[in-house]
């Protein structure tokens, strides 16, 4: 498991308060993990903190599950 | 009561009658505070009877770069933003059937748009601290209307609409976001009146006298104090009764 992956599925758990295991890589922010959409908001705002990058509303909009958030994250890090 | 030590506030129209009024009340209350205006002496002046937090911000929200380099330059002279007045204003009146579209932007701009940009940048800080107040000076026109204004009375109006919509969205995270809709208060704008104009007025006014700035400040302090937490989404008007909306 990457470093990124970790500390990515770390601010997950803390933010949503979801059981670790529940962030699975296919696990969709707001289907399955509870997240309403001001959440999502807030998730983007703590991974650019996290990985001093950018992310874009358009980009934002893309990232729905967890696997997605590692994927742009690994590419923008 | 209203002890607003360790917050920061941000005012907007620091250089004007009620915005100065504001500043002293929420710096009395124990907040830093940015004063910005497009008039650097009042706000110099201002700043320098305060004395300790308070940071002159100058600011010309008809500028639209200037309006997003605002927020920065207020969180880096105090450290944050936990509270937001979106006080500037100006009025271009006119009679509807001979507004320009400059007289109808230039008013909308200041009064509507820069407190849209300025409240957006402002709720990363907010949202992550899971606390804060914006706090947007109406005005009884956006909601009776006033011949001559309608670019006034429709951004008044749109702050309202504005603040309600955000209130909804940031409630969850402690941010509240109110407006304070005054009616005939003593400063310049109003001083331009005649006074057969002044006297029409008043004759609608139930107080029987214009109000002071102090009366609007007093209601902007309330809803950016902790005992506020629970009000959001609301228009508090402060208007002697003219209208009992």
């Amino acid at each position: 498991m990457s470093d990124i992956e970790e500390r990515t599925r770390k601010i997950v758990v803390e933010h949503l308060g979801v059981e670790e295991d529940k962030v699975t890589e296919n696990a969709s922010f707001i289907d399955d993990l509870g997240a309403d959409s001001l959440d999502t908001v807030e998730l983007v705002m703590a991974f650019e903190e996290e990985f001093g990058i950018e992310i874009p509303d358009d980009a934002a909009e893309t990232i729905q599950t967890f696997g997605d958030a590692v994927k742009f994250i690994k590419e923008a890090a | 009561m209203f002890d607003l030590t360790g917050k920061s506030a941000l005012v907007t129209g620091a250089s004007g009658g009620i915005g100065a009024a504001i500043a002293r009340v929420l710096h009395d209350a124990g907040a830093a505070v940015a004063l910005s205006g497009t008039r650097v002496e009042p706000l110099d002046a201002l700043a320098g009877e305060l004395g300790e937090r308070a940071h002159v911000v100058p600011c010309n929200l008809s500028d639209q770069a200037a309006v997003a380099e605002l927020p920065k330059q207020a969180a880096e002279a105090m450290g944050a933003v936990d509270i937001l007045v979106n006080n500037a204003g100006i009025t271009r009146d006119n009679l509807f059937m001979r507004m320009s579209d400059a007289e109808w932007d230039d008013v909308i701009q200041v009064n509507l748009r820069s407190a849209m940009v300025l409240s957006r940048a402002v709720m990363r800080g907010m949202m992550k601290a899971r606390w804060g107040r914006i706090v947007n000076v109406s005005s009884i026109v956006g909601t009776t209307g006033n011949p001559g204004q309608a670019n006034y009375a429709a951004s008044k109006a749109g702050l309202v609409g504005m603040s309600k919509s955000l209130a909804y969205e940031v409630a969850s995270r402690g941010i509240t976001v109110n407006c304070v809709a005054p009616g005939f208060i003593t400063t310049a704008m109003t001083d331009k009146l005649t006074d057969d104009q002044k006297s029409a007025i008043l004759s609608q006014v139930p107080a029987g006298r214009m109000g002071e700035p102090g009366e609007i400040a007093a209601a902007v302090l309330y809803l950016a104090s902790p005992e506020a937490a629970y009000v959001t989404g609301t228009t508090l008007h402060v208007n002697g009764g003219m209208a009992m909306i």
